[in-house]
């Protein structure tokens, strides 16, 4: 089920928390949701879900629109809002069979999705406990598995692995990146390696406004611009290298990497590439290469180079 | 109806669970108990088999143990965020409401329901007026319909549950008493608008009896305005 939002506006008094936003995601995608605290993150999946209203433009879900048809449109959607909210006094296994009720799954299925859930989300020891006395990690599980519990064709989830230890955050990624293969998923998250391990294409988000959008490849190139080497060369004098790399028909600029040392920074010319001709160089002049590593721009700077203001 | 039935059996459930359903009866039946046969005017004093010292005392604890059931019902949900877990799943805010209105509904009929013995005893002690007693008894299940759907309207004004009891307890005391003083105190149109206003005029004529159609109509709409209101202001979200 494809999920088309349309030039959403949403305020809050005087200010814009979602401002003009459009974008599209399509099934058998994984979208992550990246932006600083405040930026429209949790606004916009409240109103994909249909818990908010907007006060401009449209979300469909599936070709039904969130404004007309706002039941048809959370029957197919499974939502992990952020904080996570759960009925503290229930058990757990009590809990999920309201969800499934509630969502509408048929009544001879429902025993068999619990199981099914309880099992996926790894809580069996904990399912007569009640939720209030489950740990964080684990409230968490109940979340994601009443998320799941209908099967849904779109999944909504708000910074899904907070309060999860390492093993559990893995397990959750890989739980997601299998669903996400069929279904469409967005989540939001504040841990950048996660969006980029999880996650088919970012969408960064500042101010209520789309800034970056796109693979992780596609946004890196983006970013970087042009090549950037990082280039190790022994054997020969520091200045000698300097000036022979500098000679280079396809550098544009070579910087020390350290005060001493043979390291260096080299930037190519927009377009081109480098390492062929440094290696041949290097060759040419007998010197050996002891590194030649392209500098690989970080999503954090991305991240920060989008959102700072 | 389905996803009424469901909210309203976990709405139950969470009563049961958390003792409040049973704390209520029991001080419910201790204190009507007290009234209608040790103290007070009771039945042996007034010397009269009718229940009509039961429903007097039921009155008055049923005003205010409702807005201690309905308080949290709204206020809650929304304090929690389990509110936005519960609407962005494929029900609306209409059922979430009249879900909680019948549960809290049917606990209050359990309660009633526990007092039959009074009835029968009374029976047994002379000749029972039984037109009445059902006329009283249904008296009471409207008015406790009617304080549930204005409990329910504060809880759904604020998050804090102290605030949403308070607030329950204030607007019902104009119904409860304040019209009907003021209409006692008053002539003309002025006096017969806030006599009709008052519950406890309203409640007077049914206990004793009299169903009459107008009594029927003043109770429904004090429920659906109720509701309407607390609907109304769930849609809107926004809530200090």
């Amino acid at each position: 089920m494809d999920i088309d939002v349309s030039e959403i506006t949403k305020t809050y008094g005087q200010q814009n928390a979602v401002d003009n936003l459009s974008f599209q995601v399509k099934t058998g995608e994984v979208l992550g949701f990246l932006g600083p605290n405040g930026a429209g993150k949790t606004t916009t999946m409240k109103a994909i879900t249909g818990y908010l209203e907007t006060n401009k433009g449209d979300i469909k879900v599936g070709g039904f629109s969130v404004n007309e048809n706002p039941g048809e449109v959370k029957k197919h959607i499974g939502y992990l809002p952020e904080q996570n909210p759960l009925y503290q006094d229930m058990p757990v296994i009590d809990y999920l069979n309201f969800i499934a009720g509630l969502q509408g799954v048929e009544k001879s299925k429902i025993e068999e999705r619990v199981t099914e859930m309880i099992h996926v989300c790894g809580l069996r020891t904990e399912k007569h406990k009640k939720i209030r006395e489950l740990s964080k990690g684990y409230k968490q599980r109940v979340g994601l598995a009443q998320a799941l519990i209908h099967e849904p064709e779109v999944l909504i989830l708000d910074e899904p692995t907070t309060g999860l230890d390492p093993n559990q955050i893995v397990e959750i990624r890989e739980l997601i990146k299998r669903i996400g293969r069929e279904k469409t998923v967005i989540l939001s998250s504040h841990i950048l390696a996660e969006v980029e391990a999880t996650c088919d294409r970012i969408l960064i988000i500042n101010k209520g406004k789309i800034v970056a959008v796109g693979t992780p490849e596609e946004l890196r190139r983006q970013a970087q611009g042009n090549e950037i080497l990082k280039v190790k060369i022994g054997s020969a004098g520091r200045n000698e290298a300097f000036e022979a790399l500098k000679l280079l028909p396809s550098v544009a600029l070579v910087d020390f990497a350290h005060a001493d040392g043979t390291a260096f920074e080299i930037q190519s010319h927009e377009g081109q590439n480098s390492a062929k001709s440094v290696f041949s160089l290097c060759v040419e002049r007998g010197w050996y290469l002891e590194q030649l590593t392209p500098v690989e721009t970080k999503l954090e700077d991305i991240f920060r180079e989008v959102t700072k203001n | 109806m389905k996803q009424i039935y469901m909210i309203t059996r976990r709405e139950l459930q969470s009563f049961f669970d958390s003792l409040i359903a049973y704390i209520m009866i029991v001080v419910f039946l201790a204190l009507s108990g007290l009234f209608t046969w040790l103290y007070g005017s009771d039945v042996f004093f007034v010397n009269q088999a009718s229940l009509q010292s039961f429903f007097n005392i039921a009155f008055w604890t049923l005003f205010f143990f409702i807005p201690a059931l309905t308080m949290k019902q709204i206020a809650e949900e929304r304090k929690t965020g389990t509110i936005e877990m519960l609407l962005t799943k494929p029900v609306s805010e209409w059922q979430v409401i009249w879900g909680k209105f019948f549960a809290t509904l049917i606990l209050i009929a359990v309660a009633l329901l526990l007092t039959l013995p009074y009835y029968i005893t009374v029976w047994s002690l002379g000749p029972v007026d039984h037109g009445a007693v059902w006329a009283g008894y249904l008296g009471l299940l409207l008015m406790s319909s009617a304080y549930i759907s204005i409990g329910l309207f504060a809880s759904s004004l604020t998050n804090n549950q102290i605030v949403a009891f308070l607030l329950a307890l204030f607007i019902g005391i104009f119904f409860h008493i304040i019209f009907g003083f003021l209409a006692s105190n008053m002539s003309g149109v002025v006096a017969s608008v806030f006599s009709y206003l008052s519950l406890s005029s309203h409640f007077g004529s049914i206990s004793r009896g009299v169903i009459d159609s107008k009594d029927i109509t003043y109770f429904l709409s004090i429920i659906f305005m109720g509701i309407i209101a607390a609907e109304a202001i769930v849609v809107k979200r926004t809530v200090n």
